[in-house]
């Protein structure tokens, strides 16, 4: 089996001495979570960091709770933990259909949010879910907490906005309950094609809906693995914006996604099945979240 | 670094490089060589042991992210010279060839009934998807599990 | 004494099917779903991988490898390596050239660099082989070796190996000049060109069998121990032929053969995997010449997947002549066979191709030829793995798919058309036109079980509804015939050895016996099935029985197991030697009943005298004697002992029908297995839950090789199938619960009528699975596709535009 290449290490007792070891240890430090995004990397030795930052003691970064309003969602929650949060799934069942194929149960018990997010790959699932749900992260620095919506959180494929002596903490969704009519009402679900059970997704979307009545009063759409711009189909979204909530909306809305997103051909499938995909799979994540929302879907396998 | 890890309740102590994976640790230095490795990517599940009452991929951990936790290998399934249902279900059932990705399966399965005492052949299915067998075409891995969801209370000596 | 077969009347394609065959009414006495003897310390992680092994100052070894398909080259500089605090040696391909160990003998009669010298012919070649005090350190030291490299064009595509002016990958040889390695054909070209001439209808296709790799899921690996005082080398290694091995590396290393012992412990799992001799081996035991210590050397599992026997890698073009009624004439098929850099299959010498020209398949067929034509490219070596019964796979392949197109070009059912050509059981034992005797057979009975097991009726009517409402679901057939047991000595051999095995059988004074056999298990479950086949023979326990194995300072010469050689050869000498064992038996029993030995016969476990069945005597009691001060007759030695060397009359041909359902998402290219039915005979079941065992996980395989894996490659040589990322194995998930039936034709020849299992299921499945997927496909005008059938392949297959599946062109 392939090993890791020498590396210092430092184990962090809280948020802040491990945002005091980040800028003593500098850019060559690593925070390491669950690890498993980063230590397979470093087993290829693509990943070389000079010191890890263990913050697996840092249980005040592992929930999820409902607040004011919003989802918050602890940069060190384990997927496993995700998936298991009944709330979580009943306000936004894309989270749970995502955790569902991300990897397999076992690498889940171990790999947290923030790890996969920090990560980010162009193919990761929760990117296209919080992406989808437009979402906001917390990032702690030296000087404080900073906000940032998910949908400017990559910077590049690998790269974040979140700097050396920083720790992403937080993803927070808020519920947006509509005004006070009661006739709104929210759904989502997330469509993956893998190769197989585990695998990275081939293409996967996600869509989230607020309809008013028999209108979608607002939308969220997150492609993962297509080459869509920050994991999202914004020109799909402001086409649904006040559109009849119907299958011929939801058919042009992943036309306009697969307009607009480049995907690259890999092993995984060439360009324009991936193009088809980003098409299909918004019509059919959209399909779900407006049953979800109408109270018709049947339970996901 | 020193690191102190309770492995199938005994306490071990060594001194470690922070890069020692616990799946090496397990079998290099402290000779449980039960659980195997078979891949370079996190994908087999040869190396499946509990890290804190949770199936974790060993090769995916650092030793010392084990330091002050508790391990359980497939060495620690019996007791007593009893035998884990688990075991009984796998030997009665054939759910192993070779033997080599039985450990990982076995400890994976112990923990789903703990949890879920009941489980379906498909939920069976899909907490072993993240595990490959390449002799077995799971079938009878299904079965033993099975068989030992329902015979919890009997576990005697092979 | 030949088992009778269990059904007598002649059937035909319309006889009502018969019962399913339960275990209980085939096997007597110690056959059966006996408990394995071996799973106690599976169980418990008691197992002894070679990984497992810890010497005292063992060393590590890690091989640096080319990350180039094709170059010259320039430099090899380990000085800093040498360097490394923790490093004891570093082994380079001069330094092997000055000890004239740089190339080493191929199964094939090439040969193949151990360290690369000139050039690198495959990414992933071994350059150089460093030995370290532990595997961190080793794998570190890698980093520190600088080589040079003249980058050169690569073959990758083999259907342009041949083209005038493609780079020559194997200049080594003297005088070559292209990538051409050989041409073979079988069968005869004139009688099947008239077949084809004569026909109605003729429907040709080509069809590529992609690169794929075993993939055990333990890596291969060593421990070599040279004890410099007596001078014996000790080696622990994933073989499945360790006195193969052993003599080779004799030849190899020059230490004397009777100096070497190869211990092979437990192996997680071989498909053919660990029968070749690879670079690593022979650096490992060159590092413990050098450094007077033991060395380990565990591939890792990117090692595995790129440089050790890869499997297939077959591009077929197939031909099938029929009537208009459906009476299929003739088969011809033209072969590519991609063997990449050095030719390192393994398979008997006078079978280049292996046993590929079997293709003619289960069917009554006039004429058959088969021309196949092997290359270089710069990949890795192999092509003879994974359970493909040396080529078998591919065969089964090729005409379980022609017979399917040929079926939709004359808009027949499948099934049908299959039973309609099936030989029948009257012409058994059957010559083939390319000259295969098959042994046994009752084909039609096989099949009708597995369309009864299936509910093919329902099957076809659910697919007609689904079709109207636009839903696609696919059911695909294979029926397949296998010839394992390789093989009679004066036919097969592989590197000059005669593919007959040995076994020794000795009981001891309380009448315990331990068995010694010259296969080796992978998880096929010997150390129980033998146990049987002895206890069987002289009505013994299973548990009275040990089987040693895989220690060739334990037990007899043989070939070791592949190619589900064991049952039928090896089974057949631990008969036959048990049969010896009883005839002394009966002799020493003669003596103790003062009667003559003729006066005896065996019934009941135990020797009795006819007439008086009470007067009688058990193994146990006669092993005593036997070693015992009793007189015995003149020319009777005492024990009782016996050895045998069994060389088989035959292959045998197990046989089975399988059916797959499928369904399909044409609106993303998914494809689900729903069910498997697979009905197999393998002649005599000696431990029928041994046997579906086997049957499942061959099943996976063809899961696993219709939908997801491949070993590809893109135009620069890189391998795109190097890790489990790209390489996607079968869980649990994409394996539906498999339905087995069985039916029993004995083998005329095997002593006990048992015909071998091992690969049946790998070799039958990818054919049904692809099948039933073209057959879900239909209605979109998809006639063919290669594996693996992935999301994108599907859906572009859809568009009109299937997928290359072996080479990804930028």
């Amino acid at each position: 089996m392939q090993v890791p290449a020498q590396v210092e290490y430092e184990r962090a007792a809280s948020v802040e001495h491990a945002l005091d070891l980040l800028a003593r240890y500098g850019p060559e430090a690593r925070v390491l979570a669950g690890g498993h995004s980063l230590i397979p990397m470093m087993k290829l030795r693509l990943a070389q960091p000079e010191t890890l930052i263990d913050i697996n003691g840092l249980s005040e970064l592992s929930y999820v709770r409902l607040a004011a309003g919003e989802l918050l969602i602890g940069a060190l929650t384990r997927h496993a933990e995700l998936l298991a949060c009944a709330p979580a799934g009943e306000h936004f069942a894309i989270l749970h259909d995502a955790e569902r194929v991300i990897a397999d149960p076992i690498v889940r018990n171990w790999g947290t949010i923030g790890g996969s997010l920090c990560q980010a790959d162009p193919s990761e699932d929760l990117s296209a879910a919080f992406a989808a749900l437009k979402a906001t992260m917390v990032i702690r620095g030296p000087g404080g907490s900073r906000t940032i919506p998910a949908r400017d959180f990559h910077t590049g494929p690998y790269e974040t906005v979140v700097a050396p002596g920083e720790i992403l903490t937080e993803v927070r969704i808020s519920l947006r309950t509509v005004g006070q009519d009661q006739a709104g009402r929210k759904g989502s679900a997330y469509e993956k094609v893998g190769r197989r059970v585990g695998d990275w997704p081939v293409g996967a979307a996600g869509a989230a809906l607020w309809l008013a009545g028999g209108t979608v009063a607002e939308a969220g759409i997150g492609l993962s693995a297509l080459g869509a711009r920050n994991f999202a189909a914004a020109e799909a979204e402001e086409f649904l914006l006040g559109a009849p909530a119907t299958e011929e909306s939801f058919r042009r809305a992943g036309e306009i996604a697969a307009e607009h997103c480049r995907p690259v051909a890999d092993q995984r499938g060439p360009a324009d099945y991936k193009r088809h995909l980003a098409c299909e799979l918004t019509t059919r994540a959209l399909r779900t979240a407006a049953r979800r929302a109408a109270g018709l879907a049947r339970e996901i396998l | 670094m020193q690191i102190t890890v309770y492995v199938n309740g005994a306490t071990c102590t060594a001194t470690v490089e922070p890069r020692l994976l616990l799946i090496h640790f397990l079998r290099d230095d402290l000779r449980l060589t039960g659980s195997h490795w078979g891949c370079d990517t996190s994908n087999c599940g040869a190396c499946v042991v509990w890290l804190d009452d949770t199936p974790v991929k060993s090769c995916t951990v650092l030793a010392v992210m084990a330091d002050g936790r508790r391990v359980l290998t497939v060495e620690g399934l019996e007791q007593r010279g009893r035998l884990d249902p688990v075991q009984e279900g796998f030997a009665r059932c054939h759910g192993l060839q070779c033997g080599f990705c039985t450990p990982g399966m076995m400890m994976t399965a112990r923990w789903l009934l703990d949890h879920h005492p009941d489980p379906s052949p498909q939920e069976i299915r899909e907490a072993i998807s993240g595990q490959i067998c390449r002799c077995t075409g799971y079938e009878n891995i299904v079965r033993s599990i099975v068989w030992a969801g329902q015979h919890e209370a009997g576990a005697h000596d092979a | 004494m030949t088992p009778e077969p269990l059904i007598t009347e002649p059937l035909t394609a319309d006889s009502p099917t018969p019962e399913p065959l339960t275990a209980e009414l085939v096997t007597p006495g110690a056959y059966g779903p006996v408990r394995r003897k071996e799973d106690a310390r599976f169980i418990r992680g008691k197992g002894l991988f070679v990984d497992d092994i810890q010497l005292p100052g063992m060393l590590y070894g890690a091989v640096l490898r080319s990350p180039l398909a094709h170059a010259r080259i320039v430099s090899v500089d380990v000085e800093s390596a040498l360097a490394h605090p923790q490093v004891e040696a570093v082994i380079t391909g001069e330094m092997l050239a000055a000890r004239g160990l740089a190339w080493m003998p191929t199964l094939s009669g090439d040969v193949q660099a151990v360290l690369a010298t000139d050039k690198v012919r495959y990414q992933g070649q071994e350059i150089a082989f460093v030995v370290a005090r532990d595997r961190y350190s080793a794998r570190d030291a890698l980093e520190l070796i600088s080589v040079e490299y003249e980058p050169l064009p690569p073959v990758v595509d083999a259907q342009r190996a041949l083209d005038p002016g493609a780079p020559v990958v194997r200049d080594d040889l003297p005088g070559k000049t292209d990538n051409h390695i050989f041409d073979w054909e079988a069968g005869d070209e004139a009688a099947t060109a008239a077949a084809f001439a004569a026909a109605d209808v003729v429907v040709t296709q080509d069809m590529l069998y992609p690169r794929s790799h075993p993939a055990p899921l333990e890596t291969c690996g060593i421990v070599a121990d040279l004890d410099t005082v007596s001078g014996k080398l000790t080696l622990w290694a994933t073989t499945q032929a360790p006195h193969a091995h052993r003599t080779l590396y004799s030849l190899v290393v020059g230490i004397p053969e009777h100096k070497i012992r190869v211990v092979s412990p437990d192996v997680g799992g071989g498909f053919g995997n660990k029968v070749p001799v690879y670079p690593g081996y022979i650096c490992a035991i060159v590092g413990t010449m050098l450094t007077g210590r033991p060395v380990k050397w565990m591939e890792d599992r990117s090692e595995n997947l790129m440089s050790t026997s890869f499997a297939r890698d077959y591009h077929m073009h197939g031909e099938i002549a029929a009537t208009r009624d459906g009476r299929i004439l003739a088969l011809r098929a033209r072969v590519l066979g991609d063997h990449g850099a050095f030719n390192a299959t393994a398979q008997p010498t006078k079978y280049p191709a292996g046993f590929f020209h079997i293709f003619t398949g289960s069917y009554d067929l006039q004429a058959a030829h088969c021309q196949v034509t092997a290359v270089h490219t710069n990949k890795a070596p192999g092509g003879v793995a994974y359970a493909c019964s040396f080529r078998i796979t591919e065969a089964v392949y090729l005409v379980e798919r022609m017979v399917d197109l040929l079926a939709r070009e004359l808009e027949m059912d499948p099934a049908q058309l299959r039973m309609q050509n099936l030989l029948r059981p009257e012409q058994f034992p059957y010559t083939g036109p390319t000259g295969w005797e098959y042994d046994s057979g009752e084909y039609p009975r096989a099949l009708n079980l597995a369309l009864d097991m299936a509910g093919y009726a329902e099957l076809r009517k659910e697919q007609a509804d689904k079709r109207a409402r636009g839903e696609y679901m696919g059911i695909g057939l294979s029926f397949f015939t296998e010839g394992v047991g390789a093989g009679p000595r004066a036919h097969m051999d592989i590197l000059g050895f005669g593919m007959a095995d040995g076994a020794d059988l000795r009981v001891f004074p309380t009448g315990k016996a331990v068995l010694a056999i010259s296969v080796q298990t992978q998880g096929q479950g010997h150390e129980t099935t033998f146990a049987q086949i002895v206890a069987q023979e002289l009505g013994l326990s299973p548990d009275d029985v040990d089987v040693v194995h895989g220690d060739t300072d334990r037990t007899p010469f043989g070939l070791g197991t592949y190619g589900s050689r064991s049952t039928p050869v090896s089974g057949a000498a631990a008969v036959v030697v048990a049969r010896k064992v009883r005839e002394r038996a009966r002799l020493v029993a003669a003596a103790m009943l003062e009667v003559s030995a003729d006066d005896l016969d065996w019934s009941d476990g135990a020797w009795r005298v006819r007439g008086d069945p009470e007067q009688s005597a058990r193994i146990p009691e006669i092993a005593m004697a036997a070693h015992s001060s009793l007189e015995l007759p003149e020319g009777v030695e005492g024990h009782l002992d016996a050895e045998t060397v069994y060389n088989p009359p035959n292959l045998t041909f197990p046989f089975g029908a399988y059916i797959c359902v499928t369904d399909v998402d044409p609106g993303t290219g998914v494809v689900k297995v729903r069910r498997f039915i697979a009905v197999d005979d393998c002649g005599v079941r000696i431990n029928p839950m041994i046997v579906e065992g086997q049957v499942h996980g061959g099943l996976a395989d063809g899961v696993g090789m219709a939908l997801m894996q491949v070993i590809a490659f893109d135009t620069d040589g890189n391998c795109l199938g190097g890790s489990f990322m790209d390489y996607l194995l079968p869980t649990a998930l994409e394996c539906p619960s498999w339905e087995l039936g069985a039916t029993v034709t004995p083998s005329p020849h095997h002593p006990i009528g048992a015909k071998g299992v091992g690969e049946s299921a790998t070799v039958g499945s990818p054919a049904a699975v692809v099948n039933s997927v073209l057959d879900a496909l239909a209605p979109f005008g998809v006639r063919h596709a290669d594996m693996p059938l992935t999301p994108a392949n599907v859906w572009s297959a859809i568009q009109g535009r299937p997928l290359r599946t072996d080479l990804a062109v930028s």
